[in-house]
């Protein structure tokens, strides 16, 4: 949260560290570095309060990039690091820097867990859908059947499906965006940072050498207004080349309508609403259906207690109960005797 | 409620040591029967050593053999270390119990039995083919004290209306009551325990209290026990005292450690056998600041507590050995990061699931090597219940200190067992420094080394203005910390992880002899042996040999003297419950032909076993000669 001290406007030069930014050029990876490095003087927060945590991958080099705290720890466990941060000091703004391998796979664990507990902490999940720092296996967001190195005869796993796995998980703020979308993206971590509870952040990144265009469709020209579908609080589920296209809700069942045939106007679209878990759940399930357009956009945020600030209240509750603890005290807790 | 009345006065005998062993079905309530005998031994004035023992299956079949609980005590008016080797008294509440536990009972030792609990079901369960308490012969060299318990707590609880299940269940004190007056010890304390633990059910304390008064009253005027002891108070140093466990004795050194560092303490662990009770103990005392975190497992519980290291918290996590597995690699990246952390592994025994609830010294090579690339760690072991304390509170401070992780191999026998504790003068313990660095002057750099003695880097936390930073898991230049693959770079760092654990010796504590510094003998022990080892090393020296004891609290670095002192003994004897894992060391530092002694028996060693094998080594070198 911002501090009353007044402190010297950042730039986005003072978030910016002296280390060579080393992924392979054109990923994905410089336009959220990018976007990161933009917005966060808007925050008008000191800098010493942002600490990046990451596991391993080719995001969670991102930590060395930024001029903040930092640290790139192992594997699948920046999530459990991150609780540690926070846990140990609730004051800071904790980042959590995961891919789609780190956080999903090897870290699943831990993902699902930040999740419930509500920490305030935000996830960039950074989803190529591949492993990329290992040279191109198959990853737990591939489509099934994509061949890979390790799956010559295509892949046998389902994907997971990012958002709606966090909804299972009692995610309360559940979002995904593109890399190549600059405004876009800024605007949901802008939205991520203001949420205080677990912020879970999906974000669309191309990795140009091991799975090149997975998500051009959502970018292209051509096919980005029929393929995106753009959510925003308490407006239509419109879509399509003109906002030709919508969806509506038959029963439970999502439809594509055309709003240009006269049978459908937009009163007859549904209307997104953040805070409804049932529609979360539905919109996501539409991410790897084909005849529909992938949601972007805050899917789902409601509010939910923090995890450390309940942590700390149950400390300040033990000590106006009991009193501040006192080790003489606790030594002579029980029976004790005297020997003369 | 009577009071405790005096009957026909009997004859008395005063007994230097006595051992009991309470052994019952798993529901029979023997670990509590056992830990009150302990607290009511400990405040009259004996030393004392415990040792629980029990099943790792919460609810084994009742009246199987699998499902036996245990609880040893020795007593005395001496100084004593161990549990003691052969009871001389066991209460077996049911016929599994007596089959478990009579072959460890000495020649004339006593058997108490619950006789209502011999029944034709139970008997089959424990395997035995006709009731043993009617067996003459298996009892000639015991005295056997049968007492239909069950029906004597009914009687005394008639007027309560209880269930059945609630008046067996109170029979576990009317054993205690019989004890106590078996050894001359008041029921007061357990009254009082009873009245506060049942406190919200009334009818319990009622049922509870007279159950432990009939059994008194029953010593006091059967003729079956003809006589009863005296164990004199100890000569003990003046002092307070409590009856301290291992895990208790631990978490009270973290918290101690804490303040003493004035730093706030977060502990994470994820739920495991026999460590579990340092995280329960730790999240009762919120007051004392500290944050408890339960993982969602070893390995989250180990990178939460990185990321409080990290973030500038004493930084704590705790497990058994399975959990150290889980842990390695995170071990390596606080290894790597140079950050503080303590890691508590209360040992149990065996590989994978091993046995949960017994005892072991298995993991030393896993603290010492259970990591990828040169990963040296501190290694501390405590050596009694009560030193937990100490050696919880020097692993915090060696960590802070060095800015390093630390293990601290417990174990279940200690982690369990408890002993009467003289209180430490808290202010006698030295003030923790750590190496937080709170202002900027301009060129900070994470990994440059201000403290050559130590070799320590300094540790800036988030929040501090001006030294923001990274670290990694990666290799890091020597002086700023940055991913660095340069192959000289890689090599100065290894060493100076390497030196960083190396430099602790010259911040330890001198190591301490027993006995002469030269002699036909030393015995080597670490961690939990020490009570036996130091227990059958006195014994020797009281007949005449030349034998010391020195115990090693700490594992890696060795003190820097050890060398020179164990070449000063002819020979060198290393008694470890493993197959041999610091005599490796030993024989490979020092080129000292050191002599193993193992077992892996889930138990610990008794002072016979090591005082034989002492005997049998000098027999053998005196006939060499």
């Amino acid at each position: 949260m911002p501090t009353d001290v007044a402190t010297p406007a950042l730039t986005r030069k003072d978030f910016t560290s002296d280390q060579m930014v080393r992924w392979c050029p054109g990923c994905g990876d410089y336009s959220i570095l990018a976007q990161v490095q933009k917005i966060f003087p808007d925050m008008n927060r000191p800098k010493e309060e942002f600490v990046f945590i990451s596991g391993i991958g080719c995001s969670s080099r991102f930590p060395y990039y930024m001029d903040t705290y930092g640290f790139h720890t192992i594997h699948g466990r920046g999530m459990s690091v991150a609780t540690g941060v926070k846990l140990a000091n609730p004051g800071l703004s904790v980042w959590l820097v995961t891919g789609d391998g780190d956080g999903m796979s090897i870290g699943g664990n831990h993902l699902i867990h930040l999740l419930r507990r509500n920490l305030d902490i935000n996830i960039l999940l950074f989803n190529n859908r591949i492993y990329g720092l290992t040279k191109g296996q198959y990853s737990p967001t591939s489509e099934k059947g994509m061949v890979t190195k390790s799956t010559p005869f295509g892949s046998l796993d389902h994907p997971f499906n990012p958002p709606a796995l966090a909804l299972g998980a009692a995610g309360t703020f559940i979002a995904r965006t593109l890399d190549v979308d600059a405004k876009h993206m800024q605007k949901m971590i802008a939205e991520a940072y203001r949420h205080q509870g677990t912020s879970f952040l999906e974000i669309y990144q191309n990795c140009l050498i091991f799975n090149d265009n997975a998500f051009t469709d959502y970018s292209d020209k051509e096919t980005k207004e029929d393929r995106q579908l753009l959510l925003e609080d308490g407006q239509p589920m419109i879509f399509g080349k003109g906002g030709n296209k919508g969806i509506r809700f038959d029963g439970h069942r999502p439809q594509v309508v055309d709003l240009e045939n006269g049978k459908w106007s937009v009163d007859d679209l549904a209307v997104h609403d953040k805070s409804d878990k049932l529609l979360a759940l539905m919109l996501s399930d539409l991410t790897y259906q084909s005849e529909f357009p992938t949601p972007f956009g805050v899917l789902y945020q409601i509010e939910k207690p923090c995890y450390e600030k309940q942590v700390y209240q149950q400390i300040d509750d033990a000590i106006s109960k009991m009193g501040k603890g006192d080790l003489e005290k606790m030594l002579r807790s029980g029976h004790t005797w005297t020997v003369d | 409620m009577s009071e405790t009345k005096k009957g026909p006065q009997k004859p008395v005998e005063t007994v230097e040591r006595v051992t009991i062993r309470f052994a019952g079905d798993s529901g029979d309530g023997m670990q509590l029967t056992g830990s009150q005998f302990s607290e009511t031994t400990a405040v009259f004035g004996n030393d004392l050593a415990t040792q629980p023992d029990y099943p790792a299956e919460i609810r084994a079949p009742a009246g199987s053999l699998a499902g036996v609980s245990s609880f040893q005590i020795q007593f005395s008016s001496k100084d004593i270390q161990t549990p003691g080797d052969q009871p001389d008294v066991l209460v077996a509440m049911n016929p599994a119990a007596l089959k478990v536990h009579l072959p460890d009972l000495r020649k004339n030792g006593m058997v108490i039995a619950n006789s209502a609990n011999f029944t034709k079901r139970n008997l089959q369960l424990a395997g035995w083919e006709s009731n043993p308490l009617e067996d003459e012969k298996l009892f000639a060299d015991y005295q056997l004290v049968d007492v239909d318990m069950t029906r004597l707590v009914s009687t005394a609880v008639e007027d309560l209306n209880m269930p059945n299940k609630l008046v067996a269940r109170s029979t576990n004190m009317f054993a205690l009551g019989l004890l106590y007056w078996l050894y001359g010890r008041g029921t007061a304390d357990t009254r009082k325990f009873i009245e506060t633990k049942f406190k919200k059910r009334p009818e319990i304390v009622e049922a509870n209290i007279r159950a432990l008064e009939a059994g008194y009253n029953y010593g006091d005027t059967l003729e079956a026990i003809p006589i009863s002891y005296v164990v004199a108070k100890a000569k003990m140093a003046s002092g307070m005292y409590r009856n301290i466990m291992g895990n208790q004795a631990l978490a009270m050194g973290l918290l101690t450690a804490a303040e003493k560092a004035g730093l706030r303490m977060v502990y994470s662990g994820y739920p495991i056998t026999p460590a579990s009770d340092i995280l329960h103990m730790l999240a009762t005392y919120k007051n004392y600041g500290v944050v408890t975190f339960q993982a969602e497992d070893e390995i989250s519980a180990i990178t939460a507590a990185i990321g409080a290291s990290f973030t500038g918290a004493l930084a704590v996590t705790g497990t058994s050995g399975p959990g150290l597995a889980l842990k390695g690699e995170a071990i390596g990246l606080a290894v790597s990061t140079e950050l503080p952390l303590v890691i508590i592994n209360v040992q149990r025994a065996g590989p994978s699931t091993g046995l949960p609830t017994k005892t072991e010294q298995a993991d030393l090579n896993q603290a010492l090597y259970g990591r990828n690339g040169e990963a040296p760690v501190v290694v501390l072991a405590p050596a009694t219940p009560s030193d937990c304390f100490y050696m919880a509170f020097e692993a915090c401070r060696i960590a802070l200190e060095h800015m390093l992780p630390v293990i601290l191999l417990s174990d279940g026998y200690l982690g369990n067992g408890s002993e009467p504790w003289k209180l430490p003068d808290l202010a006698s313990l030295p003030p923790i420094l750590n190496h937080k660095v709170t202002e900027s002057n301009g060129d900070y750099h994470a990994f440059e080394i201000k403290d050559e003695k130590r070799l320590a880097r300094p540790w800036a936390v988030p929040g501090t203005p001006g030294l923001e930073h990274r670290i990694g898991g990666l290799e890091k230049d020597a002086i700023t910390g940055n991913v660095n693959y340069d192959p000289d770079n890689h090599q100065a760092m290894t060493i100076r992880r390497q030196q960083k654990v190396e430099r602790v010796a010259d911040n330890m504590p001198p190591t301490e002899l027993y006995g002469d510094d030269t002699g036909d003998l030393v015995v080597l022990g670490w961690g939990s042996t020490y009570g036996a080892i130091r227990a059958a090393v006195q014994r020797l020296r009281e007949n005449g040999q030349k034998v010391s004891h020195l115990h090693l609290r700490y594992l890696n670095p060795l003190p820097n003297d050890l060398g020179e002192q164990l070449l000063k003994f002819r020979k060198v004897m290393v008694p470890e419950l493993n197959m041999g894992q610091l005599v490796r060391i030993i024989r490979a530092e020092f080129l000292i032909d050191a002599i193993p002694v193992n077992k892996v028996l889930g138990k610990p060693f008794v002072p016979s076993e090591i005082e034989e094998r002492i005997m049998t080594i000098l027999k053998e070198s005196s006939d060499a000669n």
